[in-house]
């Protein structure tokens, strides 16, 4: 049985008929038709689907749709704009990060949560925070470049 | 996200159209009707048809003196397209900015092979050098006619040709935007009747000499960045048309088994679900993707009962030693007698290697959405090979090819034939069967589970040693599953899992491949053995091309054995590598990468290292097509764990004439990491009856905490020798390198791949 949600995305309110127990994720991609997050496992194992509730980084992918309740819902497109962009949206564009770029969600989502609690980071803490996040084409190096070099900005 | 109203992309009419211009732009110094007259032979205002013999195939100038590049390969996330983009502006002089590329549109670039073998630049990138070469003959031949001005005396800057003015004259002047902008090229070129990777049609210009390029070699930094990062772009999982359904598949617990019974009434309650089954082939779909996936997991289907067709994954090894023969080959440069040579041997040394399959698991599973419309076929896929999957939609949807309209989309990361093929037949299938445009996504079960492998093998390699230490005799044979058992490309229904599961009769093909190096020794034997698939029909371990395919497991093998033999001879393994490697750029490489890394000359393995942790560091180097790399790894073991921290890497890179070292760098590091990735984790899992390593927790890759510390490059630049591939060549040494790294550390040499933690715990013990 589907039931009326309504959701707080990037700012503005969008109201969508689901079913309860349907992932965040179809929710954002579906019905209010945006192409950021991604679908990678679905099982929470690598965080293509990452977004912010309330600024916690979570796993839209295997997030029910109707207990996210009020929360406010941030995208990597609500994030940043070109014009006003988050430092790890810079950084990215700086260090040339991406190869195919699938997983790019999974990484500046996870980030940015981690660098808005943590000032000056050590490279030690930045990897443990981005532990488990996966990257099949490899930019792993140009990734904690980046994260480093937006942490530096973010001061 | 793009919601296409029209199944359009952009089409090269667009392109010129989009760009302002519908012939001649207003306000440009002749009319259309003079230019028209003056250059009918070279310009014209309809689309000539698109064939490779066409420059207007390849090239455009716009309206406002923009060039559009239509290339019939892709970009696999190295920033192919900037080099490519930097070439074409280099042989147009036109500044780069002016050059816009499009790839893999089978709607307005011909088949150029798809991204395959690393040949983007290689062959893909000389096509459009000497298109680009051959266009702006052609505008300064144009040019030469307006200004009256013979062609030998113009010269070309930012797109406007100008005449060679002495001294204090003034030079006259056009630019391409005037002598042709807004209108095609009607230039034929000399095709050489293939299409596909070695498709070539040069046309009378030479392309500059190297030494006069300015934009080629320059460090341009991609711009699909950007977009990237800000989410302007789609990939081909965001595409949408209306009318759309949604598409799952429903693949086996058993493989091999069909359905026999499909309980459609178990859906009946998901609205908008239908069931769609043609023999072995099931899928659903729904109107909601929350539905399909639901209507996927709910369906109840009984399965035919079929003898569990794999051997247990334990005796996968021995199964390749003891299995038939399908197909025997000896490749690469043979030397001597070798049977002989070993009869006169002092001392033989002998190794055995192994190397499970791999998957691509790529970042998501694949996803393909097909629209059947008015007798006209749409496909966005991801797939590197979009125009072979025009072919392959043609044939299973009976549709002229000229009706099939395939658009590559960036798709979740691609490393091969992966499970996007695959993809683009099931979504076909599903929807000709439904008559709605389908948008097809596997799960992550059936992207890492169900794609087709990299081939596991094993490779035996011996050495004859005479009485002074010198290798008189070597002999290298690997034995394993085809690495196109189904082929690289969906051109053919047969090497899909679409015409496996409906019965399409089978053709499984034979390749392996030698070691590529330039060992020179008096006796030299390489050979490769290919055996038939485990399940030959709709098998989850059929296996293709996976990145470098069976590259980085023939040269685990070939240089893990160098190594061997050099520590067998108490050599060190860069010295004993320089007493028999014979190719001057090979040479170079090694020595680059020595200097760089700080290299003490000296035996392996490293004496007196005591306690739980301890550290080596190990040599490979191979070619590939043209291109040589060597890589030093340096790295650390955790004796009482098992686990190894790749910690350094050092690679020495020739790939002839460096076109962007920017790029270059970033698609070395991918490689390298990607290497390291399937050289300490990677290993397919598989039951008797089916893959079990299915998600990330099943089929782990190189986690972000073991990061290399350091990666260090010699990026050795040849002008004079075009450019040879970079795609794959650096993951191709990475195992040995590791492996070799690890005998320094330990003086215990690991010769099966993954060297997971367990494993390596067990061979130290
Ligand atoms: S898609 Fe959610 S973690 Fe992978
Ligand atoms: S860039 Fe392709 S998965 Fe990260």
């Amino acid at each position: 049985m589907t039931q009326k949600i309504t959701l707080n995305v990037n700012g503005k309110n969008h109201t969508v008929d689901a079913d309860p127990d349907m992932p965040l994720l179809y929710a954002l991609r579906n019905d209010i038709g945006l192409n950021n997050p991604h679908f990678g496992c679905g099982l929470a194992q690598c965080g293509a689907c990452t977004v912010h509730v309330d600024g916690v980084a979570i796993r839209s992918c295997i997030t029910p749709v109707s207990s996210v309740g009020k929360g406010k819902v941030v995208t990597l497109a609500g994030l940043g704009t070109p014009e006003k962009p988050h430092p790890l949206q810079t950084a990215y564009v700086e260090e040339q990060v991406p190869q195919c770029g699938y997983c790019i969600n999974g990484w500046i989502m996870t980030a940015a949560a981690f660098l808005a609690k943590k000032k000056k980071p050590s490279e030690a803490e930045i990897k443990t925070a981005l532990e488990g996040i996966k990257c099949r084409c490899g930019t792993h190096v140009s990734i904690l470049k980046a994260v480093k070099r937006a942490a530096a900005m973010m001061g | 996200m793009t919601k296409m109203e029209k199944p359009t992309t952009i089409s090269r009419r667009a392109v010129l159209m989009g760009t302002g211009a519908l012939v001649v732009s207003v306000g440009a110094p002749l009319g259309l009707d003079v230019l028209l007259g003056m250059n009918n032979a070279l310009a014209q205002g309809t689309k000539p048809p698109l064939t490779p013999d066409q420059l207007s195939s390849y090239i455009a100038v716009n309206a406002n003196g923009t060039v559009s590049a239509f290339f019939g390969k892709m970009d696999m996330g190295h920033g192919l397209f900037v080099a490519v983009g930097q070439i074409v502006a280099e042989e147009l002089d036109v500044p780069f900015k002016a050059v816009k590329v499009y790839m893999g549109d089978t709607a307005n670039s011909v088949n150029q092979g798809g991204a395959s073998g690393s040949t983007g630049l290689q062959l893909g990138g000389k096509q459009m050098r000497m298109a680009a070469a051959e266009a702006r003959r052609v505008l300064v031949d144009m040019a030469a006619e307006k200004l009256g001005v013979p062609a030998d005396q113009l010269t070309v800057s930012n797109g406007v040709v100008k005449t060679i003015a002495p001294r204090g004259a003034m030079p006259k002047s056009v630019s391409y935007a005037d002598l042709i902008g807004g209108k095609y090229f009607n230039v034929q070129l000399e095709w050489n009747k293939a299409y596909g990777n070695t498709l070539y049609a040069p046309g009378k210009a030479k392309p500059k000499d190297p030494k006069d390029h300015k934009i080629v070699g320059k460090p341009i930094k991609r711009e699909d960045v950007a977009p990237k990062v800000f989410c302007q772009e789609d990939f081909c999982t965001d595409i949408k048309v209306p009318g759309m359904v949604h598409g799952r598949m429903i693949r086996p617990a058993v493989a091999g088994s069909v359905p026999v019974k499909v309980d459609e009434s178990s859906i009946k309650d998901i609205p908008g679900a239908k069931v769609v089954w043609q023999q072995g082939f099931l899928g659903v779909v729904a109107d909601k993707e929350w539905d399909a996936i639901r209507a996927m997991e709910k369906l109840k289907v009984e399965w035919s009962k079929v003898e569990p067709p794999f051997p247990n994954q334990a005796a996968l090894y021995d199964h390749i030693r003891k299995a038939p023969v399908r197909k025997r080959a000896e490749e690469g440069k043979l030397a001597g007698n070798v049977d002989e040579a070993f009869k006169t041997a002092a001392k033989v040394i002998e190794a055995e290697y192994e190397w499970p399959f791999q998957s691509h698991a790529c970042m998501g599973p694949a996803c393909a959405l097909v629209e059947i419309k008015d007798g006209k076929v749409n496909c966005w896929t991801g797939s590197q090979k979009s125009h072979f999957v025009q072919n392959g939609l043609s044939a299973q949807l009976g549709v002229p090819l000229e009706n099939v309209h395939v658009i590559w989309q960036t798709g979740p990361g691609s490393y091969g034939r992966s499970d996007a093929d695959d993809c683009a037949a099931d979504a076909a299938a599903l929807a000709k069967a439904v008559g709605k445009p389908v948008r097809l996504q596997y799960t992550r079960d059936q992207g890492t589970g169900w794609d087709p492998k990299g081939p596991a093998s094993i490779h035996r390699a011996r050495a004859a040693i005479d009485a002074q230490g010198n290798v008189i005799a070597y002999d290298f044979l690997s034995k394993g599953f085809s690495r196109v058992d189904v082929d690289t490309n969906g051109s053919k229904l047969f090497d899909t899992l679409a015409g496996q599961t409906q019965g399409v009769t089978l053709k499984s093909g034979d390749g392996f491949g030698v070691p590529a190096e330039s060992y020179e020794f008096a006796n030299k034997k390489t050979a490769w053995e290919t055996i038939p698939p485990l399940l030959d029909r709709s098998s989850p371990l059929r296996s293709s091309h996976l990145r470098d395919p069976v590259g980085p497991q023939i040269h685990f093998a070939s240089e893990s054995f160098m190594d061997e033999v050099a520590a067998a001879l108490n050599v060190d393994p860069i010295e004993f590598r320089l007493r028999y490697v014979k190719e001057p750029r090979d040479i170079a490489v090694i020595k680059a990468a020595a200097q760089k890394f700080g290299w003490d000359t000296r035996p392996s393995p490293r004496k007196g290292q005591t306690g739980a942790k301890v550290s080596g560091r190990g040599i490979a180097y191979s070619q590939r097509n043209g291109t040589r790399v060597a890589v030093i790894a340096q790295v650390d073991i955790d004796r009482a764990t098992g686990k190894i921290f790749a910690k350094r890497f050092t690679v020495a890179h020739d790939c002839g004439q460096i076109i962007n070292p920017d790029g270059l760098e970033k698609c070395i590091e991918g490689n390298i990491i990607q290497g390291i990735s399937r050289t300490l984790w990677e290993e397919v899992k598989f039951d008797n009856k089916k893959v079990t390593s299915v998600d990330w927790i099943s089929y782990p890759i190189l986690d972000i905490t073991e990061t290399p510390e350091k990666i260090d490059f010699v990026l050795i630049n040849h002008p004079e020798i075009p450019p040879s591939g970079a795609g794959e060549p650096s993951i191709r040494p990475i195992a040995a390198a590791i492996a070799n790294a690890i005998f320094d550390a330990t003086g215990v040499r690991i010769r099966r791949v993954p060297f997971s933690p367990d494993r390596v715990k067990a061979a130290l013990s």
